[in-house]
C-alpha cells in the first residue's frame, strides 16, 4: 500500500495541558462566582460597593477613631469637629456594672461564682460526648439553681449572717439578663413538658385547658405580659404579700415561655412514631413510666435544637425588663447614658454597638450550637 | 380492649375502680376543675378586696372620661378633650399602621434577601448570609433604640433638613412629604381604583378559562396593571383633576425660633414611626429571608428539571411550577411572622410611638384600671392572633397537596 505512511498512529499520550488558567484557581473561581455574565458583574460591583460602605465607617468607628483609655469624657470628645470614634473607655469604665449591675463590690465574688458554676456544668451538659450527663443534668438543673439562689440572694439564720442579703433591686446587667433567661428556660422545661402532653392528652377538660392556656401565651405580646406581672399580679394575692420585682417579672416570663416550650416539645412527641407507644403498652408499662422511660427521652433529644432556639428568643427577649424599670445589660447600658462624666457624642453609639456584640455573641453561639446539635441528631437520609 | 370487655360484661366487676383508666381521667379531670376554679376565686376575692382598698371602682365607664393627654401621630381625629376610649382606640389605629407598614416593608426585604441567599453570585450571597445573621440575633428592641436614638439623632436638626427631589425632607421632626389633598369628586378615583381592581379580576379569571379552554394565552397581568392604573388616572382628568398636592413649608428667613417646616403644612411621619417601622421590618426581614430560602429550597430540582423538559422556559418555570410550591411551604412560617411583627409593635412603648400599649399604658398610669386596660391589650392581640391562625387553617386545607 502505497499510502501506508500516511496512516499515523500515536504512541506515546500527548502531553497533558493545564487547564485554561480562567477556569482554574482564583481567577476562574472569580470568573464562575462572580463575572460569569454582564448582569452578574453588575451585582458583584454592586454587592461589594454596599459591604465597602458599611463596613469602612464601622471599622473606622470601632477601630480606627476609637479611643481606648481615659478617665473621663474628655478622652472621648472629638477633637477637630468630627463625629469621633467609639469611647472603649466609657464601656470599660462601666464594664462592672454592665456585667453585674450594682451589686455591692465587695460581694461580687459570688455572682463569679455563680457565672462559673454555670459555665462548669453548662460545657460538659452541652457536649455529646462528655460522660455523665444524668448527674450533670441533675446537678445543673437542680442543684445549681438552688446553690446560686442561696448565693446571689443571700443566707441568713437568725441573727448568723453566713452570706449578707443583696436586695434583688440592686441586681442589673448581664446577671439580670442571665437569671431571667436561664430561670425562663429552665422553669418553663418542666411546665411545657406537661402541659405538651396536656395538649395530646385523651381526657377532654385537660387537653382544653392545655390548649387554651398554650394559646393564650403565645397570641399575646411579651411587654403585655410583663405589664401584666407587675401591675396586676400585686392585685392577685392577699393583702400583705408582696413579691419582688424580679420574682413577678420571672413569673411571667416562665408562663410565657413555657406555652412556647409545651410547642416545641409537643413536636418531639409527635416525632416519635406510634410503635413506641404501643410497643410500651405492650411491655405493660403504665402511661407516666411510659413516657418517663420510653417517649421523652427520645422526644426531648429530638427537640433540643427548638429548646435552644426557644432560648435564643427568650435572651433577646430578657432586654424587655428594662420597660418595667428593671435594669438589664440594655437597661444598663441606657441608663449609663445619662452619666455626666462620660457624656459625649459617641457614647449612645458605643454603648449600642457594645451591647450588640454581647448579644449577638451569645446568641450567634448559641444559633451554632443549636445547628451543630440538628446535623447530630439527624440520623435519617440526608438529601 | 373490645374483647376483654365482652368478656367481663357478666362477671364480677374487676379488681378495683382505681385502676380503670376511664374513671382515673375522670378522677384527673374533675381535680383539674376544681383546681382551675379553686384559684379563679382566690384570684378574684382578693382582687376585690385589693380594688376596694386602693378605691379604685373597676367597670368600663372610665372609658367615658376626658383623656387629657395628646399625642403626636393620630389616624382619626383626636385632642386633648376626647375620651380615654378615643385615645385607646387611636392607639389600636397606629398598631395597625405601623403593623401594616411594617409587614409591607418586611415582606420586600425578606424576599429580595431571601433571594440572594439563593444566588450563585458569591458576593450577594455573603452579604444576604451576613445580614440575616446579624440582625436576627440582636434583640429588637436594640435595633430600636439604634434607629430612635442613634440614627435618627445624627440627622439634622429642627432648623435644617436633608432633602430628596425637593419633594422628600428628613429631619430631626420626621420625615416631610408632600400631602395629598382631596377636593371635590375625588372619592370618584378611588371608586374607579376599586371598579379596575375588579375588572381586573374578572379578566384574570376568563384569561385563564379560555386558555384552559382553548390554549391561547391572553396578557391578563399586564391587561390587569393597565386597568389598576389607567382606570383612576383617566377618572382623575375626567373629573378636573380634584387632588392636589400640598408641600411641606420650609422658613428660612425671619427669626430663628421660626424658622423650620411650617406646621400642619404638608405630610409628616413622625419619628418614631420611621424608627420603629424600620427596626421591625429589618429584623422581621431576616426571618422572612430564611424562611423565603427553605421554602425554595424545599421544592426539588426535578421539578424545574421537569419543567424545562416540558419546553417551559425561566420565567414561566419560576412562576407555574416553583413559586406555588414553595408558597405552600412559605405562608404558613410567613403569617406567623406577620403576626410576630403585629405583637412586636408593642416595643413601641420603649419610644413612645402612640400604640396601643403605649397610649393605654398613659391611660392605666392615669385611671390606674389596670385589670380593664391589660384586659383590653390581650383582647386586642388575641383576637389578632386568632384571626390570623384561621386564616392560616383555612388556607393550609386549600392548599393542601391533593394526593391521588
Amino acid at each position: 500500500m502505497a499510502n501506508t505512511d500516511l496512516f499515523h498512529i500515536r504512541t506515546e499520550e500527548a502531553p497533558r495541558l493545564p487547564a485554561p488558567i480562567s477556569t482554574t484557581g482564583v481567577i476562574g473561581w472569580m470568573r464562575q462566582n462572580l463575572f460569569s455574565s454582564v448582569g452578574n458583574t453588575v451585582l458583584t460591583v454592586i454587592g461589594i460597593l454596599i459591604a465597602y460602605s458599611l463596613i469602612e465607617p464601622l471599622i473606622k468607628f470601632a477601630l480606627i477613631d476609637a479611643v481606648w483609655s481615659g478617665s473621663n469624657r474628655e478622652a472621648c470628645l472629638p477633637q477637630d469637629g468630627g463625629h469621633g470614634g467609639a469611647c472603649w473607655a466609657y464601656v470599660e469604665a462601666f464594664f462592672p456594672q454592665f456585667i453585674y449591675g450594682r451589686y455591692p463590690s465587695e460581694e461580687i465574688w459570688r455572682v463569679n461564682i455563680v457565672y462559673f458554676l454555670f459555665a462548669a456544668l453548662l460545657v460538659p451538659l452541652a457536649m455529646p460526648s462528655a460522660p455523665f450527663k444524668k448527674l450533670n443534668a441533675i446537678l445543673f438543673l437542680v442543684v445549681f439553681p438552688i446553690v446560686s439562689y442561696y448565693l446571689l440572694t443571700g443566707l441568713v439564720f437568725g441573727d448568723w449572717v453566713i452570706l449578707p442579703i443583696v436586695e434583688t433591686a440592686v441586681w442589673g446587667g448581664l446577671l439580670v439578663t442571665l437569671v431571667i433567661a436561664v430561670t425562663g428556660i429552665v422553669a418553663s422545661l418542666p411546665l411545657g413538658i406537661a402541659l405538651a402532653l396536656g395538649r395530646r392528652s385523651k381526657m377532654p377538660i385537660i387537653k382544653l385547658v392545655s390548649i387554651i392556656f398554650i394559646e393564650f401565651w403565645r397570641g399575646v405580646p411579651l411587654i403585655t405580659v410583663l405589664f401584666m406581672s407587675s401591675v396586676m399580679l400585686p392585685l392577685f394575692l392577699p393583702e400583705g404579700v408582696t413579691f419582688d420585682k424580679l420574682l413577678r417579672v420571672l413569673i411571667g416570663v416562665t408562663l410565657f415561655s413555657a406555652a412556647y416550650m409545651a410547642e416545641v416539645v409537643r413536636g418531639g412527641l409527635q416525632a416519635i412514631p406510634k410503635g413506641q407507644y404501643e410497643g410500651a403498652m405492650a411491655l405493660g408499662l403504665r402511661f407516666w413510666p411510659m413516657m418517663y422511660l420510653i417517649i421523652l427521652p427520645q422526644a426531648l433529644k429530638l427537640v433540643i435544637p427548638g429548646i435552644v432556639n426557644t432560648f435564643i428568643g427568650l435572651f433577646k427577649d430578657t432586654t424587655l425588663v428594662l420597660i418595667v424599670g428593671m435594669y438589664d445589660l440594655l437597661g444598663m447600658i441606657q441608663s449609663s447614658f445619662t452619666d455626666p462624666t462620660w457624656s459625649t457624642p459617641s457614647t449612645g453609639h458605643t454603648g449600642y454597638l457594645f451591647a450588640a456584640l454581647v448579644f449577638w455573641t451569645f446568641c450567634f453561639g448559641m444559633s451554632r450550637y443549636s445547628i451543630f446539635m440538628e446535623r447530630k441528631l439527624h440520623t435519617g437520609h440526608k438529601r | 380492649m373490645s374483647v376483654m370487655e365482652q368478656d367481663s360484661a357478666g362477671a364480677p366487676a374487676r379488681a378495683s375502680l382505681l385502676n380503670d383508666p376511664k374513671v382515673r381521667g375522670i378522677f384527673y379531670q374533675i381535680v383539674l376543675v376544681v383546681a382551675i376554679t379553686a384559684l379563679g376565686y382566690v384570684i378574684v376575692t382578693n382582687t376585690i378586696a385589693n380594688l376596694e382598698r386602693q378605691n379604685i371602682a373597676s367597670g368600663w365607664s372610665f372609658l367615658e372620661n376626658t383623656a387629657g393627654f395628646g399625642t403626636n401621630q393620630s389616624l382619626v381625629s383626636y385632642s386633648e378633650t376626647s375620651t380615654y376610649g378615643r385615645a385607646i382606640f387611636v392607639g389600636f389605629l397606629n398598631t395597625l399602621l405601623v403593623a401594616a407598614v411594617g409587614i409591607f416593608f418586611a415582606t420586600v426585604i425578606g424576599f429580595i434577601i431571601g433571594i440572594a441567599r439563593l444566588s450563585n453570585n458569591w458576593v450577594i450571597n455573603r452579604l444576604a448570609y451576613c445580614y440575616v445573621e446579624l440582625v436576627r440575633n440582636i434583640p429588637l428592641l436594640l435595633q430600636i433604640f439604634f434607629w430612635y436614638f442613634a440614627v435618627l439623632r445624627s440627622i439634622p436638626g429642627k432648623r435644617e433638613k436633608w432633602s430628596l427631589f425637593d419633594t422628600f425632607h428628613l429631619n430631626i421632626g420626621g420625615l416631610r412629604l408632600p400631602k395629598p389633598i382631596m377636593g371635590t369628586g375625588s372619592e370618584w378615583v378611588g371608586y374607579a381604583f376599586l371598579i379596575g381592581i375588579a375588572i381586573a379580576i374578572f379578566v384574570a379569571r376568563w384569561a385563564r378559562k379560555r386558555q384552559e379552554a382553548t390554549g391561547q394565552p391572553f396578557p391578563a397581568f399586564l391587561t390587569g396593571v393597565g386597568l389598576i392604573i389607567g382606570l383612576p388616572i383617566l377618572t382623575y382628568f375626567v373629573m378636573g383633576m380634584p387632588i392636589g398636592l400640598e408641600f411641606p413649608n420650609f422658613v428660612e428667613t425671619g427669626p430663628i425660633l421660626r424658622q423650620g417646616f411650617e406646621l400642619n403644612v404638608g405630610l409628616n411621619i413622625i419619628p418614631e414611626f420611621l424608627a420603629l417601622t424600620a427596626a421591625l421590618s429589618i429584623y422581621t426581614a431576616s426571618f422572612i429571608a430564611e424562611i423565603v430560602r427553605a421554602g425554595i429550597q424545599a421544592v426539588s430540582h426535578g421539578q424545574t428539571e421537569a419543567a424545562h423538559a416540558l419546553g417551559l422556559r425561566n420565567g414561566p418555570t419560576l412562576r407555574l411550577v416553583v413559586i406555588p410550591q414553595a408558597m405552600r411551604v412559605i405562608i404558613p412560617p410567613l403569617t406567623s411572622q406577620y403576626l410576630n411583627l403585629t405583637k412586636n409593635s408593642s416595643l413601641a412603648v420603649a419610644i413612645a410611638y402612640p400604640d396601643l400599649v403605649s397610649m393605654g399604658g398613659t391611660v392605666l398610669n392615669q385611671t390606674g384600671q389596670a385589670i380593664e386596660i391589660i384586659g383590653i391589650w390581650m383582647a386586642v392581640y388575641l383576637s389578632l392572633s386568632l384571626i390570623t391562625s384561621a386564616f392560616m387553617n383555612w388556607y393550609n386545607q386549600r392548599m393542601a397537596l391533593v394526593e391521588r
